[in-house]
């Protein structure tokens, strides 16, 4: 059986040479999503913003959703968001902190079953005050800064503190892209959202450390290349291991995606884009972010010495 | 790397074997389960034996998650009414007259006396007032519940917060008691009723139809009082206005004087009325009760009393004869379930303090089952997807890596049963997320081991060498995702802990299975066929 292999081997891309490329569309991209975040905004959902999430399911099998805004409407809860979910039986409505106080949100359920019981089912409500909700925000922020530092200071155990920075860098990338991303797509951003974004953080993560890890090595074993040839050289060796992983998770989470119900679709579509990104950004920003900190240290002659080292150590 | 001694690969064997068998009780029926938990003799250790199965999370099987807060305000507001009551009180049998009355402040009461000798008279009485407060775990804390100040000839009594703080942990932990009673009553199976945080409850109750009912059952305080209708009206200190249900919410003037409480209540029972067939609650006082009632309407026969619920009039019957024989009933326009709700909260008691909703999530059965279905079919089809492409690209090794990841799947099922840990809808993301992940440390060997030969060196060097260099950088590379996921798990909640606790057991399990049975399958290929080059 001949074996499916798209990525040759010993390829020579000289993916370094691209960093001149990849660096300022990566910082215009990054700038694009600051401001796009605070202009247009990422679309929070109650978990963040508080309010309440009413999804229904009309037993005659069509939702009428003109019929279902009007009436919403007239509840007198401010604005509503109504709109298909999943099939076209179901419906997603979203109301926004009715006031300050936390019983207040407790008449919009009583009010929009009132309103629906008798044509609708309903499969899911969720409210969520406004302590509960900045109490999340707070948990979420600080989720991601944790996880980020943690990584930080193991990688700083395990590589030297440039491969660190570098992959904080490259994290922090995939992160900010990230957010542009739910800001285009105006997808619902919630606790799995975060979720998402956390496993996106471990994903990039995974990925440049597997390129760092050949770099350091191909570091010891060719001391008289530049350190740009060098990186290029690990980059490809680990090519078809990072287009492989990058394709299977991928086809992991279409499964996902197309699957697994609109409750986790937002979900897989942000870790799809996530593996898009922490595979680009371990080639493209991670490995050349090396050569400019590198340079930097100025450290040639101390690091030669160290890999020379260390070289000789792992010599058989 | 390839050469095990047989001593390790029984180790390695077994333990994949236990974990594995930790994921068939997911295959009985709840009752096969409890049968064997019952049938296993006492002498052989109940982990060897593995009845759990996986709890399904709210999201999946359906249910509420709802989450009160205790009114810390309201409690300190009803601590300050006791106080001020209490001060009045003392003043009173000092014969002590304050100048300007009795002033009450956001936490606390001031007053100020005529001389330092009235001061002198009554701090020692006021000072009976303040409590050490002590601790379950250390005992006497040293602190007391009411700071007391003189300022001249005024006195200042504060809360203190260790008092307050004290006060809010007492009435969550009775309000837990009350809710369980409660939720107990509405008769569903397994719910979890705990304390979180300083001030707040969790409750999560599973597959329940009426998530309304559960929320009215929650949030009341269920304060029942007999009091007499000041029908004369009287001074604002003895009668005090309150709505009634009878008369559409109309205030309607009650004497402050409280004749019986709910908590002589020993039952309630909802009933319909003999002779108009209306919905009521039938009741029984205990002795004190009985009596306390029974004295009250021989000696007022004539006047309406009014039954007050939460400082709302339910109804205000005129008493006809003394009722004596310590039980009587409650009506007021109810529908069947309203007499039902009451009953229940009646025999529950009431709650210690008004306890807020801040939180609800709640997922109809319906959309459960959907969830489970979907989350099913994705994680098929994702695993077959993964499986069809890793035989593409890696044929017999496709194999072995497919089997790893099998075993890796059954081996996460095995560990979150073991580990009585919930799996929500992005818990099943997560361990559809490990399958494409967990290929990598394969996809990483292999890759690794065709390097190593075109590099020139001989098979089994190159099999050696591979899995050498590729294991290190597979721990390096997972630890990292580890970290992100154990952090997920401290500072998430609900459905999204579910789901970092099945991405980080993915991870160890995935460690694993390539440390061992990747290996394991290499090394006995190696050892049967003795091949002469990598199908790689």
């Amino acid at each position: 059986m001949r074996l499916l292999r798209y990525i040759p081997d010993d390829t020579k891309f000289g993916f370094m040479q691209y960093r001149r490329i990849s660096f300022p569309l990566s910082a215009v991209l990054s700038v694009l999503t600051i401001v796009l975040f605070f202009a247009v905004g990422m679309n929070f959902g109650i978990d963040f913003r508080g309010g309440t999430l009413i999804e229904m399911q009309a037993r005659n099998g069509v939702a009428d959703l003109a019929s279902i805004r009007q009436t919403a409407s007239g509840l007198g809860f401010g604005d509503v968001e109504v709109q298909t979910f999943g099939g076209p039986d179901e419906v997603l409505m979203r109301f926004g902190l009715q006031g300050d106080s936390e019983q207040a949100q407790q008449a919009v359920v009583g009010a929009v079953r009132g309103a629906f019981e008798a044509d609708y089912d309903f499969r899911r409500v969720e409210v969520v005050g406004p302590r509960v909700s900045g109490e999340l925000v707070q948990s979420g922020t600080l989720g991601v800064v944790v996880a980020v530092l943690a990584v930080l200071i193991y990688l700083w155990f395990r590589f030297e503190w440039q491969f660190a920075v570098g992959a904080v860098i490259a994290t922090l990338h995939d992160l900010v892209l990230t957010i542009g991303f739910f800001s285009i797509t105006q997808l619902e951003f919630n606790m799995t959202s975060i979720a998402a974004i956390l496993t996106i953080v471990g994903y990039s993560l995974n990925d440049t450390v597997v390129v760092y890890d050949r770099i350091r090595e191909m570091l010891r074993k060719y001391k008289r290349l530049s350190l740009p040839d060098i990186i290029d050289i690990a980059i490809n060796s680990t090519l078809s291991r990072t287009i492989m992983t990058a394709t299977t998770t991928f086809l992991a989470l279409m499964a996902l995606a197309i699957f697994g119900g609109a409750v986790i679709q937002s979900f897989s579509l942000a870790m799809i884009f996530g593996v898009v990104m922490g595979t680009y950004s371990s080639i493209f920003i991670a490995a050349p972010v090396l050569i400019y900190l590198g340079a930097k240290v100025g450290g040639e002659g101390e690091a030669g010495e160290k890999t020379q080292a260390s070289a000789q150590q792992a010599a058989p | 790397m390839l050469r095990f001694s047989t001593t390790k690969v029984v180790v390695m064997l077994a333990v994949t074997a236990f974990i594995c068998l930790l994921a068939v009780p997911n295959l009985m029926a709840p009752d096969t389960r409890n049968a064997i938990r019952q049938a296993v003799p006492g002498w052989v250790p109940s982990w060897l034996v593995p009845t759990q199965a996986i709890v399904l999370g709210l999201d999946l099987q359906g249910g509420s998650h709802v989450l009160l807060e205790v009114d810390s305000n309201d409690l300190v507001r009803s601590q300050v009414a006791t106080l001020r009551d209490d001060v009045r009180r003392i003043l009173r049998e000092t014969r002590v007259a304050p100048q300007g009355g009795i002033v009450a402040m956001p936490r606390g009461v001031q007053l100020r006396l005529a001389d330092a000798a009235d001061v002198e008279k009554v701090l020692p009485r006021l000072r009976e007032l303040s409590q050490p407060i002590s601790n379950a775990i250390i005992g006497q804390t040293g602190e007391r519940n009411i700071d007391i100040t003189t300022n001249g000839d005024s006195v200042q009594l504060t809360l203190s917060q260790a008092g307050v703080e004290e006060r809010v942990r007492r009435a969550v932990d009775q309000a837990i008691e009350v809710l369980r009673r409660r939720v107990d009553a509405l008769g569903t199976t397994e719910p979890n009723i705990q304390r979180q945080g300083a001030d707040r409850i969790l409750v999560q109750v599973p597959g329940l139809q009426d998530p309304q009912r559960l929320k009215e059952i929650l949030g009341r305080t269920a304060k029942l009082q007999f009091r007499f209708m000041a029908e004369g009206g009287g001074s604002p200190s003895e009668v005090e206005m309150m709505p009634s249900r009878d008369s559409g919410g109309q205030m309607m003037p009650v004497e402050r004087r409280v004749i019986v409480e709910g908590e002589d209540l020993t039952d309630a029972q909802p009933a319909f009325d003999q002779r108009t067939g209306e919905p009521i609650v039938n009741f029984r006082f205990n002795v004190r009760g009985a009596q306390r009632f029974g004295q009250a309407t021989s000696e007022n026969v004539g006047r309406p009393l009014a039954i007050v619920l939460d400082n709302e009039i339910i109804s205000a019957p005129r008493i006809l004869q003394p009722i004596t024989g310590g039980s009587g009933q409650i009506s007021g326009n109810f529908t069947v379930e309203q007499a039902n709700n009451l009953a229940i909260l009646l025999r529950a008691g009431a709650l210690p303090a008004k306890l807020t909703i801040v939180e609800e999530r709640t997922v109809g059965p319906g959309l459960g089952q959907d969830s489970i279905e979907a989350g099913k079919l994705a994680a098929i089809i994702g695993t077959i997807l993964v499986a069809i492409y890793m035989i593409a690209c890696y044929g017999l090794f496709g194999v072995m890596a497919n089997v790893a990841v099998l075993l890796n799947v059954i081996m996460i099922l095995g560990l979150l049963s073991a580990l009585g840990a919930t799996l929500t809808l992005p818990g099943i993301a997560g361990i559809v997320l490990t399958v494409g992940m967990a290929v990598d440390a394969n996809v990483l060997i292999y890759e690794r081991i065709r390097e190593e030969r075109r590099l020139g060196r001989s098979v089994i060097s190159a099999l050696d060498a591979g899995f050498s260099r590729a294991l290190a950088t597979i721990v390096d590379s997972n630890i990292t995702t580890l970290i992100a996921a154990v952090v997920l798990f401290l500072l998430g909640s609900g459905p999204v802990r579910g789901f970092a606790v099945t991405l980080s057991v993915g991870i160890v399990t995935t460690v694993f299975t390539a440390f061992t049975l990747t290996r394991l399958m290499a090394a006995l290929w190696f050892r049967t066929m003795r091949p002469t080059t990598i199908p790689l």
